[in-house]
């Protein structure tokens, strides 16, 4: 076990979606996405992002992809030109994401590629 | 009709303000046959009906015009045929505007043509009274509670009509709102001749035209890794080569910056993304869990096995609303003790205010030190530290547009009734501006008509 940023082993990209945002995670590897699926719950991301996000956070699987899909359903301080915020988009929010630290098995590790 | 196969559709503008040279190079750095650009986003329409009520000619996206005059001759001699959502709210002006610069240039026989019918703004009480809700997606109330401040109204077009006007022979569409990946869509429904009910083929096209509609952000723009992506001022824009069964390439042009792997691609298949197993779209549902991505060469991704179901027997309608007033201005703080000057800027700020009857809720007003982490504030990994300066954010909105224009008055003062250290006030007094509230909603499709009409340039 190793405690690693979300980055050593995932990618991410995010964008508004009405007055929240969708941030979506991109594993490295197989075996990184098996152990995503399972510790990258949507009330994980919600309890890290939660002083960005206000709302729920809801969270889709594409296994083509292997992507987790999360919607963060208040995001965006009102969103649209609504809102004052410099990420009035959640632009930045995948990289805020990618910063939470989690507790990975070395075999994860091994199986990953660096970016 | 020439038939080839495969047919290189690439997008050359991902939203209205991306680089003007994104168009011009894909046009001269290597094949093409179809050039996508894409100037729409949710707020130009109510940007739009503004200047074309104050102005009957305008209204629609004036750089499209600049760029036709730039590459028409290039466009010509290699028979490239260009589709954009540069119509706005008033698609005919921009077509005479086209049409006005292909003649200056003294260029014969170019078609250009124009899908219309989007635009509702002047059908909304008439659809209202045929018994359309057009109830807000989000919160379910009726458009009744906000009619009167109503700025623009366009529905969400099939790509049906943008094949129509290819198949008149346009070389130049020229369209209002449709859907972004639309653009891409439309040219392969004119190439192969896919059917309305051919779902799988219509998800592709959808897919594709997602994968490429954001421009450079498929090809290594805004990228997680992006200390591996080589040559990003050069960067390459997204072309899609697109076969006859649905199967499709993304590429880009051989010698432009960038990449194109499994990574760039999945990035921007996530954008934006709601439900991957529905896509919804006028023209079909596409499944983006069901499609193969591989790697076959150098920037060479291909796709295949797409899904499509059905579409809805709604369209979507993007409706915008006057909603209030915003303004935001900043000065910057220099160090020592920046952060800490800057809490008393704003502190002092707000007090002044106060003392002259302006009292903002935390709901109406922000405040941000930019540099001190503001974009991942209260993300409990994200570096803290003591910024040599700060550029500190003021903002406030509201209703009352004296309440908000009388918070600009009290920022640049400041800088000789504050602490010591503050500057960069060269923007002056923040203004008021207008804040445009959305309202997605549903329509029944067939209270909808579209119109093509294709003129030939020097009318012969």
């Amino acid at each position: 076990m190793a405690l690693v940023p979300l980055s050593r082993i995932a990618m991410a990209r995010s964008g508004d979606k009405g007055e929240g945002s969708n941030v979506g995670v991109m594993a490295r590897s197989d075996v990184a996405y098996r152990f995503l699926k399972r510790e990258l719950t949507g009330e994980r991301v919600r309890q890290h992002m939660r002083a960005i996000n206000h709302g729920q956070v809801k969270r889709y699987e594409s296994e083509n992809m292997r992507l987790l899909n999360f919607i963060l359903q208040d995001s965006l301080g009102g969103g649209g030109s609504a809102s004052l915020k410099t990420d009035a988009q959640g632009k930045t929010h995948a990289l805020a994401l990618l910063r939470i630290v989690l507790e990975v098995p070395q075999e994860v590790l091994d199986a990953t590629p660096h970016s | 009709m020439k038939k080839r196969e495969p047919v290189l559709v690439a997008n050359g503008q991902g939203f209205w303000g991306d680089s003007l040279l994104g168009p011009v190079r894909l046009v001269r750095e290597g094949p093409l046959d179809y050039l996508t650009l894409d100037y729409l986003a949710e707020v130009t329409m109510s940007i739009m009906q503004k200047q074309r009520a104050r102005k009957p000619e305008s209204g629609y996206a004036t750089d499209f015009v600049k760029l036709i005059e730039r590459v028409l001759p290039e466009l010509v001699k290699k028979d490239i045929r260009v589709v954009a959502n540069a119509g706005g709210v008033n698609p005919q002006a921009c077509m005479q505007a086209v049409l006005a610069v292909i003649e200056k240039q003294g260029v014969k026989g170019v078609k250009v043509g124009i899908v219309e019918g989007d635009d509702i703004l002047g059908q909304l009480d008439t659809l209202m009274g045929a018994g359309e809700k057009l109830a807000n997606m989000d919160t379910g109330a009726p458009l009744s509670t906000v009619r009167a401040s109503v700025t623009s109204a366009n529905v969400y077009m099939s790509a049906f009509p943008i094949a129509e006007a290819l198949d008149q022979g346009a070389q130049i569409v020229i369209t209002g709102r449709g859907t972004d990946p639309g653009l891409v869509l439309g040219p392969l429904i004119h190439e192969y001749g896919w059917k309305k009910t051919d779902y799988d083929l219509l998800a592709a096209g959808t897919v594709a035209g997602h994968i490429v509609e954001c421009g450079a952000q498929c090809t290594g723009g805004n990228f997680t890794d992006w200390q591996r992506v080589p040559d990003m001022a050069r960067i390459g824009y997204p072309i899609v080569e697109a076969h006859r069964d649905g199967t499709f390439v993304i590429t880009k042009h051989a010698g432009t910056g960038g990449v194109i792997d499994l990574a760039t691609v999945t990035h921007q298949l996530a954008y934006e993304m709601g439900d991957p197993k529905a896509y919804l779209g006028p023209d079909c549902s596409a499944d983006f869990t069901s499609f193969t991505l591989e790697q076959e060469g150098k920037d060479r991704v291909r796709v295949r096995g797409v899904k499509g179901a059905p579409p809805t027997p709604t369209y979507k309608v993007s409706i915008s609303y006057q909603d209030g007033w915003k303004a935001v201005g900043q000065l910057t703080i220099s160090g020592p003790d920046a952060l800490a000057k800057a809490k008393l800027c704003a502190e002092i700020v707000w007090k002044r205010l106060e003392m002259d009857g302006c009292k903002y809720s935390d709901a109406e007003r922000l405040v941000e030190f930019v540099g001190a982490n503001v974009c991942h504030a209260g993300i409990e990994t994200a570096e803290r530290h003591d910024p040599a300066e700060i550029v500190l954010r003021l903002g406030v909105k509201g209703r009352d547009l004296a309440k908000v224009e009388r918070f600009g008055y009290e920022l640049v003062p400041l800088v000789t009734s504050g602490p010591p250290g503050v500057t960069g006030f060269a923007g002056g007094r923040p203004h008021a501006t207008e804040i445009i509230g959305f309202w997605p909603a549903l329509v029944s499709k067939p209270r909808i008509s579209h119109k093509v009409t294709v003129v030939t340039a020097g009318g012969s």
